[in-house]
């Protein structure tokens, strides 16, 4: 079981072909390395790219990374041991089966063929495919695809696993069972999960981190992330209903004439009193990861505007 | 890995294509070279379908990441795709074999030789197909290259005949490749070209340094990881 730190220090990444564009822009993370560590933001935002260059996949252009004290550059070999890794884009062979598919990969791990036969029987029954472990995956589901990949790393003996968007293209359904393995998986893992579902993270993640344009912008907690963050209510009027002046914090509309209001906890009660004696239909509510995501982000475009 | 039967046709005609010309085209003579020449060719390119397969997966499957981030070495990974290449290979080297019995005939001596050279010739193509794979980035251009390779060293050099009927200042151009040393070998071992005991030796060397540094490229260059 994972028990230490995750660790990077002025992580940055220039892809070759880039004109020296950042992918990675100096990023520096030090957590617990255990539960679940969801990187989340949009396409492009660097989310591959560091989860590569942690997983050994890829070399950093400078700056340094480790997991338990393990450099991820200089000792490779020693963390290679201890990974396994679902990238971004893999994807099933399809003519083979999720059973030969997890079989395959336990035996180039270094399993014996009998232990990994019985040991991918068991965890292809675990995520729901037992019915389909002799059929080509070529005839899946997608999500079954998916979860055969999983299984795969659920199937071995690496306490450190690194999934890249392992959700996306899913439907609900699919994405919901997927979130339960997950969790099943992190127990006594330590995983690294990417998303851009925000509610993904929202539900599994012990430790989130916001990527943008290559930095980190946002990490901790769920907890940590809203403290971090100056107005940690939300307040949404319906269409229709009067908005009351707000002194500090923000109003947005949506198109069907809703208004948010972010706020401060002493403000947001301030606000509430008066809609409430104004009879107005409102709800109220601590900010979701949704505002904290969107507040960061645009933060983040500002200091970039302002360099 | 493959598992279409028209690649596996395709394995075991293509060396054969190759030695049926010439064996028609000379009335026989060459049958023997066209042989041994058939066994290079086909030696030679498991490491070029290695180099093909190699690269599918990597880049359309994303199993060269899967592999680097466990505690599978390059070596043993390479290893274990090298032997289904050769699997694949069986139904040609067995035709060839029987040829071998009935038109060669070896001693056991000359068989060691043989099976040494195509060995190294083996290794050789391993080594390059490997090395070229992990810097492919999509398929079309790994196919396009495995082809030029493919070309460069076993169809153009004297691989199905001896080198003395390529014109001189061509032959030195066939020396640059290490198929046409291993030709040279299995060719003067079982009698079917002149080669002094200095040419053999050096043939030798040539093919034993030329796979040593393939090998050690193969180490040091391949890019299992990326940069
Ligand atoms: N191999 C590459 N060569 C050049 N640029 C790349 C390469 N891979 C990714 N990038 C660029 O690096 C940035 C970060 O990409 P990535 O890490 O894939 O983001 P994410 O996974 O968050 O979508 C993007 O601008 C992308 O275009
Ligand atoms: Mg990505």
């Amino acid at each position: 079981m994972a028990s230490g730190e995750l660790s990077c220090k002025g992580l940055t990444k220039v892809y070759s072909a880039s004109n020296g564009r950042k992918a990675l822009d100096s990023v520096d993370v030090r957590i617990p390395s255990r539960g679940i560590f969801s990187l989340i933001g949009m396409n492009g935002a660097g989310k591959t790219t560091l989860v590569r260059i942690l997983a050994t996949q890829l070399e950093p252009t400078s700056g340094a990374a480790s997991i338990d004290g393990i450099d991820v550059v200089s000792q490779a070999a020693r963390l290679r041991e201890r990974i396994a890794t679902v990238p971004q884009e893999a994807r099933t062979v399809p003519w083979m089966t999720p059973k030969q598919t997890v079989l395959s990969y336990l035996m180039w791990r270094g399993t014996s063929y009998a232990d990994a036969s019985a040991k991918a029987s068991e965890v292809l029954g675990r995520v729901g495919l037992g019915q389909q472990e002799n059929v080509l995956t070529r005839r899946l589901s997608g999500g079954m695809k998916r979860k055969t990949l999983v299984a795969t790393v659920l199937a071995s003996e690496a306490d450190i696993v690194f999934l890249d968007e392992p959700t996306t293209g899913l439907d609900p359904i699919s994405r919901k069972e997927l979130w339960a393995y997950l969790g099943t998986l992190a127990k006594d893992r330590f995983v690294i999960l990417t998303t851009h579902y925000l509610e993904e993270a929202e539900e599994l993640a012990s430790c989130i981190g916001i990527m943008h344009m290559g930095r980190l912008v946002g990490l901790g907690s769920l907890d940590d992330l809203r403290a971090s963050v100056k107005q940690q209510y939300s307040i949404r009027i319906s269409a229709g209903s009067a908005v009351p002046e707000v002194k500090e914090g923000a109003v947005t509309r949506s198109r069907s004439g809703e208004a948010q209001i972010l706020t401060t906890e002493a403000e947001a009660y301030g606000l509430s009193r008066l809609l409430l004696d104004a009879g107005a239909k409102f709800s109220m509510s601590k900010i979701s990861l949704d505002d904290i995501f969107f507040h960061l982000v645009n933060r983040g475009d500002d200091e970039v505007s302002r360099r | 890995m493959k598992n279409y039967p028209v690649v596996l046709i395709n394995t075991v005609l293509s060396p054969l294509s190759f030695l049926l010309l010439i064996a028609f085209v000379t009335k026989g003579q060459l049958l023997p070279d066209a042989i041994e020449g058939g066994f290079i060719m086909s030696m030679f390119n498991s490491g070029t379908s290695l180099q093909g397969d190699l690269a599918h997966l990597k880049n359309d499957f994303k199993l060269q990441d899967m592999v680097v981030s466990s505690p599978t070495s390059p070596a043993a990974y390479v290893t274990g795709m090298a032997l289904a290449e050769v699997i694949y290979s069986t139904p040609a080297l067995a035709v060839l074999t029987v040829l071998a019995a009935i038109y060669i005939h070896p001693g056991p001596l000359q068989v060691l030789e043989l099976v040494s050279v195509f060995l190294l010739m083996f290794l050789t193509s391993i080594a390059i197909g490997y090395t070229l794979s992990t810097f492919s980035s999509d398929i079309v251009q790994s196919f396009a290259f495995s082809r030029l390779i493919s070309t460069l060293f076993s169809t153009l050099p004297p691989v199905y005949y001896p080198i003395t009927y390529i014109p001189l200042p061509f032959r030195y151009a066939a020396y640059l490749s290490p198929t046409t040393y291993a030709a040279e070998i299995s060719q003067s071992a079982t009698g079917l070209l002149s080669l002094s005991t200095a040419g053999t030796a050096l043939a030798w060397v040539v093919l034993l340094v030329t796979t040593a540094i393939l090998a050690v490229v193969a180490a040091k260059k391949a890019r299992w990881r990326e940069v």
